[in-house]
């Protein structure tokens, strides 16, 4: 390796297959892997496809496979990532490339809407303000899962997605928890038998690589963890 | 498979893990006691022979594993060769009903 320099290397492909080329890029300080990627676009390889939008890790749409682990580029630091100077970006795994470090979010977010992932509002929800206890366990269960940014990182880390292609994943089942926790939500029943079925909440292993990954921090497994009890105490009571 | 049958066999599985939890440390520790004892098999089957307790005891773990042990295979092989629909139900249905036929033949044998 230059001195100065970053030994780094880029999937180039697309769905039909691809291989890794390698780059020689400068070294900053505090330069994150998206800025890698970006200068190489800028200044080495105009046809490199990547996605990214805020920068700040708010967006989620960032995300790749960093030295075999996925991560949120924009957030994640060379130096935390880098080993003995090398840098490996590939897109995240378990998800269709479109081309290069660009994945095809697709199914990622259709499986949210399989797993009913979206607020319903009760019958007459809207004729008054929802007094919601901040404190009541209902909303913290909530509030632990809500700050998923739906990266895709949990999907990309999860062993039975790899394994199971129909397995809902652990946003789309993190998505649910929150708002089978929503008290103003009217579709509780109907989002328990969604992510009930084979594909669902019940064919997590409990591996926790979700919960490695994330970089927000949550912790889906433990979501996923509490449907599967939500989902047992439904159907004792006949309603599922 | 619906909902409402996926999650009974999560549940299934679950409680028939808590009593095969039991029925596992009974059994070691029952290995141990007689192995330290140095009773042989005669001696064994002399205190199993008629007893009801262990019969039930025996009978009991047999049916827990031939419950517990189908429900784990078919996610397995779901999971691994891909195979789904009736012919998996079916072959997991019949590894249960071979395992406790298997089992409580065993349990017969100690018993009578």
């Amino acid at each position: 390796m230059v001195p100065g320099t970053l030994d780094v290397a880029l999937w180039r492909g697309d769905a039909g297959g691809g291989a890794f080329r390698r780059y020689r890029v400068p070294a900053t300080a505090r330069q994150t892997v998206l800025d890698i990627v970006t200068w190489v676009q800028r200044h080495e390889d105009p046809g490199l496809s990547y996605r990214f939008a805020c920068r700040v890790g708010m967006c989620g749409t960032c995300a790749m496979t960093v030295n075999g682990k996925p991560r949120w580029t924009c957030r994640t630091l060379v130096g935390a990532a880098a080993r003995d100077g090398k840098l490996e970006v590939a897109p995240l795994a378990n998800l269709p490339v479109v081309k290069d470090l660009a994945c095809d979010m697709t199914e990622f977010f259709e499986k949210w809407q399989r797993a009913e992932g979206r607020f319903q509002p009760r019958p007459g929800a809207d004729a008054d303000f929802a007094v919601v206890p901040p404190d009541s366990a209902a909303r913290r269960a909530a509030d632990a899962g809500i700050e998923c940014i739906g990266c895709g990182v949990c999907y990309a880390a999860c062993d039975v997605v790899a394994w199971n292609p129909d397995y809902l994943g652990p946003a789309a089942l993190n998505r649910a928890w929150t708002l089978v926790n929503d008290v103003r939500d009217g579709a509780r029943e109907r989002r328990l038998r969604a992510v009930a079925g084979d594909a669902g909440c019940h064919a997590c292993h409990s591996h926790q690589s979700c919960r490695q990954h994330c970089p927000k921090h949550l912790n889906p497994t433990a979501s996923i963890a509490s449907l599967k009890r939500a989902a047992a105490a439904a159907a004792l009571r006949g309603e599922l | 498979m619906s909902a409402r049958a996926e999650t009974g066999l999560w549940l299934t599985q679950r409680v028939s893990a808590a009593v095969l939890a039991l029925c596992v440390a009974a059994h070691l520790v029952t290995i141990v006691l007689a192995v330290q004892g140095g009773l042989s098999a005669a001696e064994i089957l002399g205190r199993t022979r008629g007893s009801a307790a262990w019969a039930a005891f025996y009978a009991t773990f047999v049916l827990a594993a031939a419950i517990h042990a189908p429900i784990g295979l078919r996610t397995v092989a779901r999971e691994t060769l891909g195979w789904r629909g009736p012919t998996l139900e079916a072959a997991a249905a019949a590894v249960g009903v071979a395992l406790a036929a298997m089992g409580w033949r065993a349990v017969a044998g100690l018993f009578a």
